[in-house]
C-alpha cells in the first residue's frame, strides 16, 4: 500500500510539472506522514532525516548550537553529520571538500555558516565557499526580506525577495596581472546560466503567488554583458504573462530601496549586484542576524542567513543573534516537508521578537546568544494546541 | 588647479554649458537665469550633444570646447539601448577622454527636509575613469560575455592621493576604503593596498577599509558612523545613490568631477529624468548647487556662497518643496524664491 501511494505521489509531483528542487530525497520515511494534515506532528518520530551542517567561522558554530538546541527542545527529527571546514583556520583541503561533498550527495540538505574568506591572495584565486558553491552548482540564493512583527525599523512591513545568481559574474575568480601595476578581472555573463536564474526567478514568483519580478542590472555601462542578462529575462518574462516584469538600473535601485522599498516585489541580478542588494535590504530590516536565505541548486538545497558575515568580533562572547538562522533552520524544515515543525520553530522565534522582552544586542536589548535560544525554547513549550 | 585661458580681459569666465537630455536643459535655463540676475562674471558656450546619433562629432566637439574653456556645467546625456553596443555610453568618453579621475559628492542632511536618517554629513570620492566602466567587453563565444574590470595602480594611488589630500584640506578625520577585496583579490587588493600606502603619508588621519556589502548595511542602519570615503567606480556608484537616497534623493545633492586640467559639474547622482521633463516638477537644487561648487572652483565665493545660501534657505520652506522631496511647488516657484532671497541680500542684480 505505501508503494502505491508513494508511485502515486511520484506522479502527482510529476504532472504538476514542478521543478526538481522541491522534489524530494528518496528516504523510509511514512507516507502518511507526509500527507498529514499541517497542525499534527509526523505518525513515525523515529525517521529522521539526516542533514548536512557545516558551522564555518567566525559566530557560525554558536549559531549551530543555538538551532541544534532549539531541534532538540523541539523533538524535531532531523540528525546533523557535522564538517569543519575553514580556510582561515587552516582546516580547508581538497579532501575534507571531497567528504563534504559526498555527504551532500547522500543528504541533499545543508545547513551552512559563512566560510571566511581571507583577503590575502594565498596562491588560490578562488575562496572555498565558492568552490563549495561551483561544485554544487547552487546558482540561485534566495533572500527573504520580511519585517519582524515587533522590532520596527525606519521602514515597517517590508516584504521582498532577492533572488541572486550566484555562480557566474563578478566572482569568477578570473584575474591577472597583464602589465606589472594593470589588474584585469573577468566578469562572466552567460546566456545559459542568466536564462536559468531568470526562469527560476519568475517559478519562484508564480509559486509563491507573487505579482512582479524586476530585473536589476548596470546595461547602460556594461552593454554587452548585463545587455545580455537583461535580454534572458525578457525572453523569459514573456512566458509568464501574468507576473509583471520591469528592469531597473543597479543605482537607481539602491537610491529606491533606501526612500521607498515598498515598490518591489520579487528582484532578480547578478552576483554582485546581488550581494550589495542582500546587505543592504538586510540592513532596512534589522541587519545581518534577522534575514534567512537559502541556495538552490537542481539536485540540492543549501540553508544559511541572508547577508553572510562570518562576525569574528562576536566570537566567544555569546552577542550573535540566531534570529537569521533559526528561521532558516525553519525554512529548511519547510523544504523537508515537516512542515508542524517548522510552524513551530519559527512561531516560536517571531513570538520571542514580537514580546520584545528578550533582545540580542543588535536589536538594542542585552541578552545574549544563549537568552535568546532559553525563550525560544520556552515559547517552544508553550505553542497552543491545535 | 585649472586651466586658465578661459579668463577673459573683462574678468569674465567662459564655461562651457552641456545641456544634455531630460530635465537637463530646462534646469540649466534657470541656472542661467540665476546667474544673469545675480550679475554672476561667467558667459555660458552652450554645446549640444544630441543622443540619438551614433557618430561622434557632437562628443568631440564637446570635448574641444571643454578643453577650451577649463570648466564645464552639464546634465546628463542619455545613453540609448537601441544603439550597438559599440556606441560608448557618451557621459563615460567624456569622463575618460578628459581624464576626470575624481568624482566628489558631498552629501549632507539638510534641515528643511525630512528624511528617515538625520545627521549625515559624508564626503565620497570615486574613481571616475577605470574599474568596471572600463567598456572592454566581448562575447568570446556565443551566449558567454567577458567584462573587463581594470585596475591599475597609477590611478588608485592617483584617487587615494585626492582623497586624503581633500580630507586634510577640509578637516576631516577619517578615510574609509569601500572595496571587495575578499572575492576580487588581485584587483581590489591592488586598490587596498595602494590606499594603505597612501594613508602611511597622512598619519593624522585615521584610515580603515570595509567590504562594499557590509557598507550598505552600515549605510542603511548608522550612516553618521562615516566621514570620507573612497573607491573604485561601481562601487562609487552605488554607495553614492545610496548616500544620496539617505539625504532625500537625486534632486538634492551635487556632485562634482575632478581631472587635473579640467572640471565638470553635475548632479551627483547622474539622472535624465525623462519622466519629469517639461513639466516644471524637477527639483533644481542639485543643478544650483553644483553652479555653486563651480563658482567656488573659478574662485568667485562671494557669489557661490549668496546662491547657495539663497538654495538653502527656499529648501526650509516647505511649501516650495518639489515632487521628489514630497512637496507640490513647481521648479519655477523655486528658482523664483531663490533669485527674490538674493535681491533681498542688497548684492547687485540685474531685473527680475
Amino acid at each position: 500500500m505505501a508503494v502505491a501511494l508513494k508511485r502515486s505521489l511520484a506522479v502527482l509531483v510529476k504532472s504538476l510539472g514542478g521543478p526538481k528542487w522541491w522534489q524530494q530525497a528518496s528516504r523510509s520515511v511514512s507516507i502518511s506522514a507526509s500527507l498529514s494534515r499541517v497542525e499534527s506532528p509526523p505518525a513515525r518520530a523515529d525517521a529522521t532525516f539526516k542533514v548536512t551542517m557545516l558551522p564555518g567561522d567566525g559566530v557560525g558554530p554558536e549559531l549551530m548550537t543555538a538551532v541544534k538546541d532549539v531541534f532538540k527542545a523541539g523533538d524535531v527529527p532531523v540528525e546533523f553529520d557535522e564538517f569543519h571546514l575553514s580556510e582561515v583556520q587552516n582546516m580547508a583541503s581538497e579532501d575534507k571538500l571531497e567528504e563534504l561533498l559526498s555527504s551532500m550527495k547522500n543528504n541533499k540538505v545543508a545547513i551552512k555558516g559563512k566560510i571566511h574568506t581571507p583577503m590575502e591572495f594565498k596562491g588560490e584565486l578562488a575562496s572555498y565557499e565558492m568552490r563549495l558553491r561551483r561544485k554544487l552548482d547552487l546558482f540561485a540564493n534566495v533572500v527573504h526580506v520580511n519585517s519582524l512583527p515587533g522590532y520596527s525599523t525606519r521602514h515597517n512591513n517590508l516584504d521582498l525577495v532577492i533572488i541572486r545568481e550566484q555562480t557566474e559574474g563578478e566572482y569568477s575568480s578570473l584575474e591577472h596581472e597583464s602589465v606589472p601595476g594593470v589588474i584585469e578581472c573577468l566578469k562572466i555573463i552567460t546566456r545559459a546560466k542568466s536564462r536559468r536564474i531568470a526562469k527560476f526567478a519568475f517559478d519562484y514568483a508564480t509559486k509563491k503567488g507573487r505579482n512582479k519580478v524586476t530585473a536589476v542590472h548596470k546595461a547602460n555601462i556594461m552593454k554587452l554583458g548585463d545587455g545580455l542578462f537583461l535580454q534572458c529575462c525578457a525572453e523569459v518574462a514573456q512566458l509568464y504573462p501574468k507576473i509583471k516584469y520591469e528592469n531597473i538600473i543597479i543605482d537607481n535601485c539602491c537610491m529606491q530601496l533606501v526612500q521607498n522599498p515598498y515598490q518591489f516585489d520579487v528582484l532578480v541580478m547578478p552576483n554582485l549586484y546581488g550581494n550589495i542588494i542582500d546587505n543592504l535590504a538586510a540592513g532596512l530590516v534589522g541587519g545581518a542576524g534577522v534575514v534567512p536565505g537559502e541556495s538552490y541548486s537542481a539536485e540540492y538545497a543549501v540553508f544559511e542567513t541572508g547577508a553572510r558575515h562570518p562576525f569574528a568580533q562576536a566570537v566567544g562572547r555569546n552577542i550573535a543573534n540566531p534570529t537569521a538562522m533559526l528561521l532558516s533552520a525553519a525554512n529548511m524544515l519547510r523544504h523537508l516537508n515537516l512542515e508542524y515543525h517548522s510552524h513551530m520553530v519559527s512561531d516560536a522565534v517571531k513570538r520571542v521578537i514580537k514580546q520584545g522582552k528578550v533582545r540580542t544586542r543588535d536589536l538594542g536589548g542585552y541578552c545574549t546568544t544563549g537568552d535568546f535560544v532559553h525563550a525560544v525554547v520556552e515559547n517552544l513549550r508553550h505553542r497552543p494546541n491545535y | 588647479m585649472y586651466n586658465k585661458l578661459g579668463l577673459h580681459d573683462y574678468g569674465r569666465h567662459t564655461v562651457t554649458l552641456i545641456p544634455g537630455d531630460g530635465i537637463g536643459p530646462e534646469l540649466l535655463n534657470h541656472v542661467r537665469e540665476v546667474f544673469r540676475f545675480s550679475c554672476v562674471p561667467v558667459d555660458f558656450e552652450v554645446v549640444h550633444v544630441n543622443s540619438a546619433l551614433e557618430t561622434d562629432d557632437d562628443m568631440n566637439n564637446a570635448i574641444t570646447a571643454i578643453r577650451r574653456n577649463g570648466v564645464a556645467l552639464k546634465g546628463n546625456i542619455e545613453t540609448k539601448h537601441t544603439l550597438p553596443a559599440s556606441v560608448k555610453s557618451r557621459n563615460n568618453v567624456l569622463r575618460t577622454s578628459l581624464d576626470l579621475y575624481a568624482n566628489v559628492m558631498h552629501c549632507q542632511s539638510l534641515p528643511g527636509v525630512q528624511t528617515r536618517h538625520k545627521n549625515i554629513d559624508i564626503m565620497i570620492i570615486r574613481e571616475n575613469t577605470e574599474g568596471e566602466y572600463s567598456s572592454l567587453e566581448h562575447e568570446s563565444v556565443s551566449g558567454v560575455v567577458e567584462s573587463l574590470k581594470i585596475i591599475t595602480r597609477n590611478n588608485s594611488l592617483r584617487i587615494a592621493e585626492y582623497a586624503f589630500q581633500l580630507a586634510r584640506d577640509k578637516g576631516r578625520r577619517r578615510v574609509t576604503a569601500v572595496h571587495k577585496a575578499n572575492i576580487m583579490k588581485l584587483g581590489d587588493g591592488l586598490f587596498l593596498q595602494c590606499c594603505k600606502e597612501v594613508a602611511s603619508g597622512y598619519p593624522d588621519i585615521t584610515f580603515d577599509s570595509m567590504i562594499v556589502d557590509n557598507t550598505t548595511m552600515q549605510l542603511v542602519s548608522k550612516p553618521q558612523q562615516f566621514d570620507v570615503m573612497v573607491m573604485p567606480n561601481l562601487y562609487g556608484n552605488v554607495v553614492s545613490n545610496v548616500c544620496a537616497g539617505l539625504v532625500g534623493g537625486p534632486g538634492l545633492v551635487p556632485g562634482a568631477n575632478y581631472g587635473r586640467d579640467y572640471a565638470v559639474f553635475e548632479t551627483a547622482t547622474r539622472n535624465t529624468g525623462k519622466s519629469i521633463a517639461g513639466r516644471n516638477i524637477a527639483n533644481p537644487t542639485a543643478l544650483l548647487l553644483a553652479s555653486c561648487m563651480m563658482l567656488d572652483h573659478l574662485e568667485l565665493n562671494d557669489h557661490a556662497t549668496s546662491i547657495r545660501n539663497a538654495v538653502l534657505t527656499t529648501m526650509n520652506e516647505t511649501r516650495l518643496h518639489t515632487a521628489d522631496i514630497g512637496g507640490q511647488g513647481t521648479t519655477l516657484e523655486v528658482v523664483q524664491s531663490i533669485m527674490r532671497i538674493i535681491q533681498s541680500k542688497g548684492q547687485l542684480t540685474s531685473e527680475f
